[in-house]
């Protein structure tokens, strides 16, 4: 006999009388995406600024209407600068970023992987890493020239350290457990470096990538600063000294276009890269 | 190949873990090692594969492995140590790489032993995909693959839900039947020891010691249907086992 079948015990589908619901206690703490907030926002406040300018009360001398710098974005488009100021400073960009990440790798992969260079480096790294590069420029000038070098040189020194602190602590966090499974099936030495060691060590590279992109762009206007003709730190920094507000605006908003466009690219990288997860 | 230890010790950092530990893992048997926790047991393990070395004692391997054995000591590891990076058919691939085989030998082992794990259908999968059980049985084939003289497994269930033991029991049954491996089995299961092992080495509690070792003379094949009289091996187990497995439980860790 079930239990179904015992009087009173019938299957009951109407809640008692008297019966309330359980209050909902759960939920929140998980943000969801919100498409439209962002631009909304963005949208918003040039609205507001271009509406503060025309109405007079943000002086134009203090800071130029949106589209004022649009105008002067645009004239510099149309009169040929803006592809020169561009090239000198992608060029600076890559070819420090590219270097410096490359050296990096290669010392933080033998920091990660060699007891002797792990002694060697880790004090060397700790050392260097928290001087703000911007103060070494003036040595560089000195040993490289007021020219592209010491520029590059710059930008190279400072993605340098980042990318081996993110190298290897990202070697050290790979699971033992895979590489002792390696191992045990008799994988070699570079095997086991290049099928197990330096793809469980990409997240960690990855994100190391964000880091250092940020400090060359930082170092790259501060390199443009001194002594240089074009790219986007010159152009900032004659805008100010002439009281060109609506270039110095447009110079800006270039900056935070490169570091989006930077930040983008890394971000496809990492969906590539890293589709496993 | 027969695989045997003799008189081994060990320490880690002054503590003594294992004390003068010998038993043999002869060719085509299972052997199961159980013991209550903390007592050596993934070690000894260890030492067989010759993944660590033990301080004092010899482990020595007599006979030649099959004649196509790529690897002879296989392990299967608790948490099945895939690439996630990899597909199962990637992870698989990963144990042959390092060996001479043309593209050819190495897609014919590969679809093979994914045939006989039941994997045909998962090959291209990435292991986030798949359960444990069949994280597992891709850690099965990839050991399969390079046909092992001995198999090395450290408590290759116990990541898993109890049904999902249930059947790769099964499965590791019926591989056994057919390719007649010698196994040396990691368990605190005593009911996956008494359901695989011809042999039984009960471990003491740490410093671990063999306090026993028990032959389980029925066919394996056989073991499903007789259960009840496996029972009476594991109740005997069990009382061997108990006193042990209370003291170990009661210490303070302090390795």
């Amino acid at each position: 006999m079930s239990d179904a079948a015992l009087p009173g015990a019938a299957p009951r589908t109407e809640p008692a009388p008297g019966a309330r619901p359980v209050p909902f206690r759960g939920g929140g703490f998980r943000p969801t995406p919100r498409r439209w907030v962002g631009p909304l926002v963005f949208a918003a406040l040039f609205a507001a600024w271009e509406a503060g300018s025309r109405m007079g009360w943000i002086s134009p001398i203090v800071l130029p209407a949106p589209s004022e710098a649009l105008e002067a974005f645009s004239n510099l488009a149309r009169s040929g600068q803006l592809a020169l100021h561009l090239q000198a400073s992608l060029s600076r960009l890559v070819q420090g970023w590219i270097f410096g990440t490359l050296l990096g790798i290669a010392v933080g992969f033998a920091a990660g992987l060699f007891s002797l260079a792990r002694a060697g480096i880790v004090p060397l790294v700790a050392a260097f890493f928290p001087i703000p590069k911007i103060a070494l420029l003036p040595l560089f000038i000195i040993w490289f020239g007021i020219g592209e070098e010491s520029k590059v040189a710059t930008i190279l020194f400072g993605t340098f350290f980042p990318t081996v602190i993110a190298v290897y602590g990202g070697v050290d966090g790979v699971d033992r457990g895979l590489v002792r499974m390696g191992q045990s099936f008799g994988l070699s030495r570079w095997s086991i470096v290049r099928k197990i060691i330096l793809p469980g060590a990409m997240p960690a590279i990855l994100s190391g990538f964000r880091i250092s992109a940020s400090i060359a762009i930082i170092l790259l206007v501060a390199a443009e600063m001194i002594g240089a003709e074009y790219g986007i730190g010159a152009y900032v920094l004659l805008a100010g000294n002439l009281m060109a507000t609506d270039q110095l605006v447009a110079g800006v908003a270039m900056l935070s276009i490169l570091g989006l466009t930077v930040s983008w690219l890394i971000g496809r990288l990492e969906k590539r890269v890293l589709r496993w997860r | 190949m027969d695989l045997a230890l003799a008189h081994v010790s060990h320490r880690y950092n002054g503590v003594e873990v294992l004390r003068d530990i010998s038993f043999a893992a002869p060719a085509g048997r299972i052997v199961c090692l159980v013991g209550p926790s903390g007592c050596g047991k993934s070690t000894l393990l260890r030492f067989l594969g010759g993944l660590e070395r033990p301080d004092e004692g010899q482990v020595t391997m007599t006979g030649e492995p099959p004649a196509g054995s790529l690897n002879p000591l296989t392990y299967i590891f608790q948490d099945f140590a895939l690439l996630p990076w990899r597909s199962a058919r990637g992870n698989i691939s990963l144990a042959l790489e390092d060996h001479r085989l043309s593209r050819r030998e190495r897609e014919e082992i590969i679809a093979d032993v994914l045939a006989r794990t039941g994997l045909s259908d998962f090959a291209d999968a990435l292991p986030r995909q798949l359960s444990g059980g069949m994280k597992q049985r891709v850690a099965i084939a990839r050991a399969l693959a390079v046909r092992p003289a001995c198999l090395l497994m450290d408590e290759p269930l116990s990541a898993l839900d109890s049904q999902t033991r249930e059947l790769l029991l099964d499965d590791l049954q019926g591989l056994w039947e057919r390719e007649r491996f010698g196994a040396v089995y990691v368990t605190h299961n005593l009911a996956e020891a008494v359901r695989l092992g011809h042999q039984v080495v009960v471990l003491s509690r740490r410093p671990g010691q063999v306090r026993e070792i028990v032959e389980i003379d029925m066919p394996l094949s056989e073991r499903k249907a007789r259960a009840a009289e496996l029972e009476a091996h594991q109740t005997r187990l069990w009382e061997l086992m108990r006193e042990e497995a209370m003291a170990a439980d009661q210490e303070i860790a302090d390795v």
